[in-house]
C-alpha cells in the first residue's frame, strides 16, 4: 500500500495593509504625530503665555477690560518712570552680586566637598536642603529673620552677645533691604551651584592632579591651570541658569521685601506683578515683563559664546 | 640619572597589606620592568616611587638620599601614566611645556626644550594641537615628551602601551627602549606583559601577591626561574609544568607516563617543568594524543594529551597531525626544571 499524503503547502500570506496602517507607515505623518504631544505643550504653556505677554505690552489693557494697540506707548511710559529703572537697576545689581556670591561660596563649597573631609555624604545631603524647601517656605523664614522685633540675628547679637544695644535694621531702609535680600538669594543658590560644580569638578581625572603634581604645581597652581579651565564649560552653563533665575526672581522678594521700603527692592518682575496683576494694568506690567527679555538673550548668548571657544572640547578640526 | 634603592618597603590602604616588605636595587641608567599579573602591586609601588603613595613602612632612597617624606616635585623624577594624564585643555606645547612654565623657566629655553624633544619623538608638527586631535600612539608620545623636557634623574612608566593596538606596541616598545639608551636615565617600567618586560628590561623584576618572586636579567630568569610562580609567567608560550612524582624509571605523571629525567635527578622533585621550545620530535620520545595543532609558520604549536595532562610543544618542523592521532615528543634533557614540593626550583 502506498498512500501518498500531500506535504502540506504553507505560502508566507502577506497580509493586505489597511489606509490607517498603511498611513502610520509613512515617516512624515509618524513623526508628526509623535512630536505632537511636546509641541502641544510647549505652544500651550510657554508660546502661547510668552505671545500673549508681548501682545499685551503694547496693548492698554487693564483687568476686565480688553485693550487696543497703542505701539510703543507703555514703554515710552516706562522710560519716563524712575520706579521702573530702580527695578533695572536693582534687578542688575542683585542678580550681579549674588550671583558672584552663590559662585564664589558654591565653587568654595564643591571644592571642599571634592576632597575627602569626613561625614561627606552627609554634608553633601545638608547643602542640598536650602535647595529642597519651597522658595515660599524659606523666604518666610527668613522674613522672620529680618524681622524688626524678633529677628534671631538681632536677639543673638543684643540679647546673647551685648554687641549691639539695638535690633538690627534689615529691611527698613533700602541699601539694608538690598543686602539682606541679596543675602536670603545668595543661601538659597548655593546649593544648585555647589551640587553642579561638585558634578563637574568629579569628571576631572584624579591623574591629571597627579601629573601636576609631579609637574611641580603647588596647591593653587592646580586649580589655577587644571580645576579652573576644566570646569569652565560647566561653571558657564552653571553661570548661565543662575544669572536666568535670578534676574527673574520674584518669590523671595515678594515675601520678604513687596519690593519696599518705598519700591527700593523691586525687581522687574515684582514691579510687573504689582503694576499688572495688582494695580490691574495688565498692559503696563506685560511691557516692564518684556523688557527684561534683552538681559536674558544677553545671558543666553553670553554662555553660548562662552562655551563655543572651548576648541579643545568638541569639534574636530583644528583650523 | 640616579640609583633608585627600595628597602623593606610595606605598604597598606587601611587594614590590608598590599607590599609585604619589598626590596629593589636599580643602578644608575638601568632599565629595570617591573612585571606582574593585575592587581600585585606593581602600580602601587610605581606611586610610592613617585610619591603618589605614602610609604607605610621602609625606605625609598633616589640616588642615595632617603625620599619617603620628600614631596613629588621634588623628587626629580617624571612618570608616564597609563591613560597619558594629558592636560586636555592644553595643546601639545603647552602640556610638554608645563612643567617649565611652573618653574619660570625664560620662554626661549622652554621653546627650545620643547623643540628637542618634539625632534626626538617627531611631534614637531603637532605641537599646535590638542591631545584629543591625536591618536593614541602620538599621545603616548607627547606623554613622553612631557617627561623628558625635564631632564629628570628617574622616568616611572607605568603600562604606557596597553592602551595601544598590538603593531604600535610594538613599535613604541623599541622606541621607548632605544630613547632610553640615547638618554641614559634611569627608568622603571611597569607592565603586565612579560614579553614586554623580557625585550626591554636591563633587569626584570617579578612581584606576584605583594612580594618579589624573583628579580635578575630577563634570560636569567627565563633559563632559571627560582620558583613556579616565575616559571610560569615568564615565557611565551608558557612552560609546562607538570605535576608527579620522581621514580627510578622516570617522572611519572598521573597518566602513568614516565618523563625522562636527567642523571641525579633531586628525589623530591614534585613538579617537572619543560619549555614547549625544548621539545622535539622523536621516535624515542614519550607518546601523547593530538588536542590541537597552531601553525604559526615559522613554527608549529602542538598541544598533546597524557591522559587528564596537557603539554604543550613548539617545533621548527611541520607537523602534519590532526587531533586524535598519536605523537612521540622528547624533552631536552638538559633543560629540563624540577621543583621541590614548595614550588622552589631543585638544584640539578
Ligand atoms: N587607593 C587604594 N585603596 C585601596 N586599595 C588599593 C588602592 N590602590 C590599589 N589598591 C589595591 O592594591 C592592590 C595592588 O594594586 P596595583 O598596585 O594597582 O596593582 P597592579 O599590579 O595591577 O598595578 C590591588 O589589590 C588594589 O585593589
Ligand atoms: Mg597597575
Amino acid at each position: 500500500m502506498s498512500a501518498t499524503t500531500a506535504a502540506p503547502v504553507w505560502t508566507k500570506m502577506r497580509p493586505k495593509q489597511g489606509a490607517l496602517s498603511r498611513l502610520f507607515d509613512w515617516k512624515p505623518f509618524l513623526a508628526f504625530v509623535c512630536l505632537l504631544p511636546a509641541v502641544g505643550l510647549l505652544m500651550t504653556f510657554l508660546t502661547y503665555p510668552l505671545g500673549l505677554g508681548i501682545w499685551l505690552a503694547f496693548t492698554d489693557t487693564t483687568i476686565g477690560r480688553e485693550g487696543i494697540w497703542v505701539g510703543l506707548e507703555n514703554f515710552i511710559w516706562l522710560m519716563d518712570d524712575p520706579i521702573f529703572w530702580s527695578a533695572v537697576f536693582f534687578s542688575v545689581f542683585y542678580t550681579g552680586v549674588a550671583t558672584i556670591g552663590k559662585f564664589a561660596l558654591g565653587l568654595w563649597l564643591a571644592l571642599l566637598l571634592n576632597q575627602h573631609v569626613p561625614f561627606k555624604s552627609m554634608l553633601r545631603a545638608i547643602i542640598l536642603l536650602p535647595w529642597i524647601v519651597p522658595t515660599v517656605l524659606s523666604a518666610i523664614a527668613f522674613w522672620w529673620i529680618y524681622d524688626p522685633q524678633f529677628s534671631i540675628i538681632s536677639y543673638l547679637f543684643v540679647d546673647v552677645l551685648g554687641w549691639r544695644d539695638q535690633n538690627i535694621d534689615f529691611i527698613n531702609t533700602a541699601w539694608p533691604a538690598r543686602w539682606s535680600l541679596i543675602a536670603a538669594n545668595i543661601w538659597r543658590g548655593i546649593p544648585f551651584v555647589a551640587i553642579t560644580l561638585l558634578a563637574g569638578l568629579q569628571t576631572i581625572p584624579p591623574s591629571l592632579y597627579e601629573a601636576a603634581l609631579l609637574d611641580g604645581a603647588s596647591g593653587w597652581q592646580r586649580f589655577r591651570y587644571i580645576t579652573f579651565p576644566m570646569l569652565l564649560p560647566i561653571l558657564a552653563i552653571v553661570m548661565t541658569f543662575s544669572i536666568i533665575f535670578t534676574f527673574t526672581d520674584f518669590q523671595l522678594v515678594y515675601a520678604i521685601t513687596r519690593g519696599g521700603p518705598v519700591n527700593s527692592t523691586h525687581l522687574l518682575a515684582t514691579l510687573a506683578f504689582q503694576r499688572g496683576i495688582q494695580g490691574g494694568q495688565l498692559g503696563e506690567g506685560a511691557a516692564i515683563a518684556v523688557s527684561m527679555i534683552p538681559f536674558l538673550v544677553f545671558a543666553t548668548l553670553f554662555s553660548y559664546y562662552g562655551l563655543a571657544r572651548r576648541k579643545w572640547q568638541q569639534g574636530e578640526g583644528n583650523d | 640619572m640616579a640609583t633608585v634603592s627600595v628597602r623593606q618597603a610595606l605598604k597598606s590602604f587601611g587594614t590590608t597589606r598590599i607590599l609585604h616588605g619589598v626590596d629593589v636595587e636599580i643602578a644608575d641608567g638601568e632599565f629595570v620592568v617591573l612585571v606582574g599579573p593585575s592587581g600585585c602591586g606593581k602600580s602601587t609601588l610605581l606611586r610610592m616611587i613617585a610619591g603618589l603613595e605614602n610609604i607605610s613602612g621602609g625606605e625609598i632612597a633616589i640616588d642615595g638620599r632617603v625620599v619617603n617624606n620628600v614631596p613629588p616635585k621634588d623628587r626629580d623624577i617624571a612618570m608616564v601614566f597609563q591613560n597619558y594624564a594629558l592636560y586636555p585643555h592644553m595643546t601639545v606645547r603647552q602640556n610638554m611645556a608645563f612643567s617649565m612654565k611652573l618653574a619660570k623657566a625664560p620662554a626661549d629655553i622652554m621653546e627650545a626644550e620643547v623643540q628637542r624633544a618634539a625632534k626626538i619623538l617627531g611631534l614637531d608638527a603637532l605641537l599646535d594641537r590638542y591631545p584629543r586631535q591625536l591618536s593614541g600612539g602620538q599621545r603616548q608620545r607627547v606623554a613622553m615628551g612631557r617627561a623628558i623636557v625635564r631632564h629628570p634623574q628617574v622616568f616611572l612608566f607605568d603600562e604606557p602601551l596597553s592602551n595601544l593596538d598590538a603593531k604600535l606596541r610594538v613599535q613604541m616598545r623599541s622606541e621607548i627602549r632605544e630613547l632610553q639608551q640615547r638618554l641614559g636615565t634611569t627608568t622603571i617600567y611597569v607592565t603586565h606583559d612579560q614579553i614586554e618586560a623580557m625585550t626591554m628590561a636591563d633587569q626584570i623584576v617579578v612581584m606576584n601577591g605583594g612580594r618579589i618572586e624573583q628579580s635578575g636579567a630577563p634570560l636569567a630568569l627565563y633559563d632559571k626561574p627560582a620558583n613556579l610562580f616565575v616559571a610560569g609567567f615568564i615565557g611565551s608560550p608558557a612552560m609546562n609544568l607538570l605535576p608527579g612524582t620522581v621514580t627510578d624509571r622516570g617522572f611519572r605523571i598521573p597518566s602513568g607516563t614516565l618523563l625522562p629525567l636527567p642523571p641525579h635527578a633531586p628525589a623530591n622533585a614534585a613538579t617537572y617543568g619543560i619549555r614547549p621550545e625544548h621539545m622535539s620530535l622523536s621516535e624515542d620520545g614519550v607518546e601523547g594524543t593530538i588536542v590541537l595543532v597552531e601553525p604559526t609558520g615559522s613554527e608549529t604549536q602542538v598541544t598533546l594529551r597524557f591522559g587528564e595532562t596537557v603539554l604543550t610543544g613548539a617545533f621548527r618542523e611541520r607537523v602534519q597531525g590532526r587531533p586524535g592521532d598519536k605523537l612521540r615528543v622528547l624533552p631536552d634533557l638538559d633543560l629540563v626544571h624540577l621543583f621541590g614540593p614548595d614550588g622552589a626550583r631543585l638544584p640539578s
